[in-house]
């Protein structure tokens, strides 16, 4: 009892510290080694780029900043047809991986049972090999005297595509049609696995009980399934079209003259010709285009409503 | 406002269901008629959920035939059938608002003007104010009751409920059992509802049938079954039950006089559901609060005609209301007797002798041949 009254009054009230001052610091040391590398290897060449894209001069004499923003304007007049072949064709692969993706990702999702493991590595498998590899074998298949033009002309399925214009002669190389075909094939995966991804967090409940409020197989698809796996659509679509926007290796490889899209102009401009500003301002543009694109793509789709 | 007509009758005949060599529900028939609250009560895994989803359409049938008033709907699918469902989980789509949740179901069936409808029902299940949420935001009661607006606005013929309490609390499921309760009188659906909770089974149904191993083990009022089981597991899994195994001595006008442990006990003949012969075993039950407990030095004052048993207190515990006492007499080791707490003897402590002594009206006989502790394990699983 005599302790209490004894004890000395409260020592002066200290500084106000945050009881625990390392802890603050802890978010930032964990960002700073992906910062570091984002800003090595991301930020600093797109700077360097965007100043790039500013400049004149030619190899010779050197380069200098002289803000010859005229660069971009010539750079649009003069390619916007490969712009525009860029994004029809990465949209058409976008679209043929969203349709052959999708059955793919509901029945690894829902029905496969037991086989649901052999097939996601099936579909993961085409990784284990490079990706000039796999395109230069779709050379080989789609070669003049290939089974697919076989069977597709004895199928006159070759006389319809000459007459959209996606295919010419009795040719399927060197079309458009086979670089879709190899957009496609290549960024197949890239669509298939968000897609599993929100259809496998579905609760079949929600199955039986929109069956149960009398709605048909295919309502309850259209009404709940689909609905619900649309934070999957919208990433697998992007994690598609974006990538095939930019891509020159299938327009390279299975492609002709005819059928360059922007990645192969840009590629041509930085290594061939050594344009440096033109090739920096086609990037700019084409990164300007794609963002464009996804943010009014993302408000349309609402992904952030959805859980 | 129920009426006599049997269109909403459901009528199971030898429905079953087998899993590879495993019988989830044995051919069984069942009969719920239009109107009714009817509980299928029993422990996890004994067959209630898959009768309850054979109904919905949920499960395909191994055999027999559903019913829906004079309908057959065996083969039919969920969605042609006039039968919705409140599942255990709720199964609210989270993409919907509360609204669209609620007017799926009429959306369906092509039905244009849902606003009104869709309101009146919100208004049912007092939840007006929350039309414009998504279920994510809404608390466990609050979903419950959407879940079941959502199956009652299409006015089905039949409303099954599987378990639609389960994930509430204690106080929360109190509460939603008289609004279900409710609900259901009001709206004149039959409801049949699945739980494992004999408390809510009781409370809520009119008709309970208690399950065990994909049987029907009996059906009756929640009154009919506690008070005279026709089973051990029913015995024990409603409730609790003293059973001594008795043998048969003499019959005297219609009481049955049985020997147990050197005492006598009186059975009413109508109120024992076994065969009773000459020197045949019989189990004999009593409930424990149906017994009187006195001291052994007042034993002259119990009345005449009483069932008794003496006993040495083993453990009492004190819960309010009543005091449990635990029992150790020569007939059965572990008797229960509930005593209500009015005049409460201070001798009754563990280690007194006592007498038990209960009207022989209350004592209930079962057939010996069964095991005598089933249904005591899955009580004590479902509490745990």
């Amino acid at each position: 009892m005599a302790a209490v009254t004894e004890a000395p009054p409260l020592a002066p009230v200290p500084e106000k510290k945050p009881p625990r001052k390392r802890g603050r610091w802890t978010p930032y040391l964990l960002l700073l080694p992906g910062l570091l590398w984002l800003i090595v290897f991301f930020a600093l060449p797109m700077i360097y780029q965007a100043s790039t894209s500013v400049q004149t001069g030619s190899l010779e004499e050197g380069y200098k900043v002289t803000w010859h923003f005229a660069t971009y304007w010539d750079a649009l007049s003069e390619y916007w047809p490969q712009f525009l072949r860029s994004i029809l064709y990465a949209g058409a692969a976008t679209i043929l991986c969203l349709l052959l993706g999708y059955p793919l990702a509901y029945l690894i999702a829902f029905r496969a049972g037991r086989w649901r493991n052999l097939i996601m590595i099936l579909v993961i498998a085409p990784f284990f090999t490079s990706f000039l590899i796999r395109t230069l074998a779709w050379k080989t298949i789609l070669a003049d005297s290939g089974p697919v033009v076989g069977a597709l002309n004895s199928l006159h399925i070759l006389d319809l595509t000459n007459a959209l214009g996606w295919t010419s002669g009795d040719r399927v190389l060197a079309t458009p049609l086979a670089v879709v075909c190899g957009l496609t094939y290549n960024f197949l995966p890239f669509m298939i696995l968000p897609l599993y991804t929100s259809l496998e967090r579905i609760d079949g409940r929600l199955h039986e009980a929109a069956g149960d409020l009398y709605a048909k197989p295919f309502t309850t698809f259209r009404k709940v399934t689909f609905p619900l796996s649309m934070p999957g659509v919208v990433s697998g679509t992007l994690l598609t079209f974006i990538p095939a926007a930019g891509d020159y290796v299938n327009a390279e490889l299975l492609g002709s003259t005819d059928t360059r899209m922007i990645g192969n102009v840009i590629q041509t401009q930085f290594l061939r010709i050594l344009d440096y500003p033109t090739a920096a301002a086609l990037s700019f543009i084409l990164m300007a285009a794609i963002l464009l694109m996804v943010t009014l793509y993302i408000r349309r789709a609402g992904t952030e409503d959805l859980v | 406002m129920k009426t006599t007509d049997s269109s909403g009758d459901v009528r199971l005949s030898g429905i079953g269901k087998t899993y590879g060599s495993f019988t989830a529900v044995h051919p069984l028939d069942l009969t719920v008629p239009q109107g009714s609250f009817f509980a299928l009560l029993g422990a996890s895994g004994c067959g209630k959920t898959t009768t309850l989803r054979m109904i919905a359409g949920l499960e395909e049938p191994t055999s027999g035939t559903v019913f829906l008033g004079d309908q057959e709907v065996t083969h039919l699918p969920p969605y042609k059938r006039p039968v919705n469902t409140v599942f255990q989980s709720y199964a609210l789509f989270p993409h919907l608002d509360i609204f669209e949740n609620v007017a799926f179901g009429l959306r369906r069936r092509g039905i244009k003007s849902v606003k009104k409808q869709v309101e009146d029902m919100l208004e049912l299940v007092q939840l007006g104010e929350q039309a414009r949420k998504k279920p994510h935001q809404l608390s466990g009661g609050q979903q419950q009751r959407v879940a079941v607006a959502r199956a009652l606005i299409n006015h089905p013929k039949v409303l099954l409920l599987d378990e639609p309490l389960g994930a509430l609390d204690l106080k929360l499921r109190r509460q939603m059992q008289l609004e279900l309760k409710r609900i259901q009188t009001e709206v004149g659906i039959t409801f049949i509802h699945v739980t494992h909770d004999q408390e809510e089974a009781m409370t809520m149904a009119d008709t309970v049938a208690v399950m065990n191993a994909g049987r029907v083990e009996q059906l009756g009022s929640p009154t009919d079954l506690y008070e005279n089981p026709n089973t051990t597991f029913v015995a024990n899994f409603l409730g609790t039950s003293n059973l001594i195994e008795a043998e048969v001595d003499t019959k005297s006008g219609d009481d049955i006089v049985l020997k147990a442990g050197g005492g006598k006990l009186v059975l009413p003949e109508s109120r024992c559901s076994a065969p009773t012969t000459t020197g045949g075993k019989v189990l004999v039950g009593v409930r424990p609060e149906k017994i009187s407990l006195t001291h052994a030095d007042d034993a002259g004052e119990i009345s005449e005609g009483r069932n008794r048993i003496t006993g040495k207190i083993a453990d009492s515990s004190f819960i309010g209301v009543s005091t449990q006492y635990v029992i150790d007499s020569p007939v059965c080791p572990e008797f229960e007797v509930y005593a209500q707490n009015i005049d409460r003897d201070a001798r009754l402590v563990p280690g007194a002798e006592v007498v038990l002594h209960w009207n022989p009206a209350h004592t209930f006989g079962l057939d010996a041949a069964q095991d005598i502790d089933a249904g005591v394990a899955e009580v004590e699983e479902d509490a745990a």
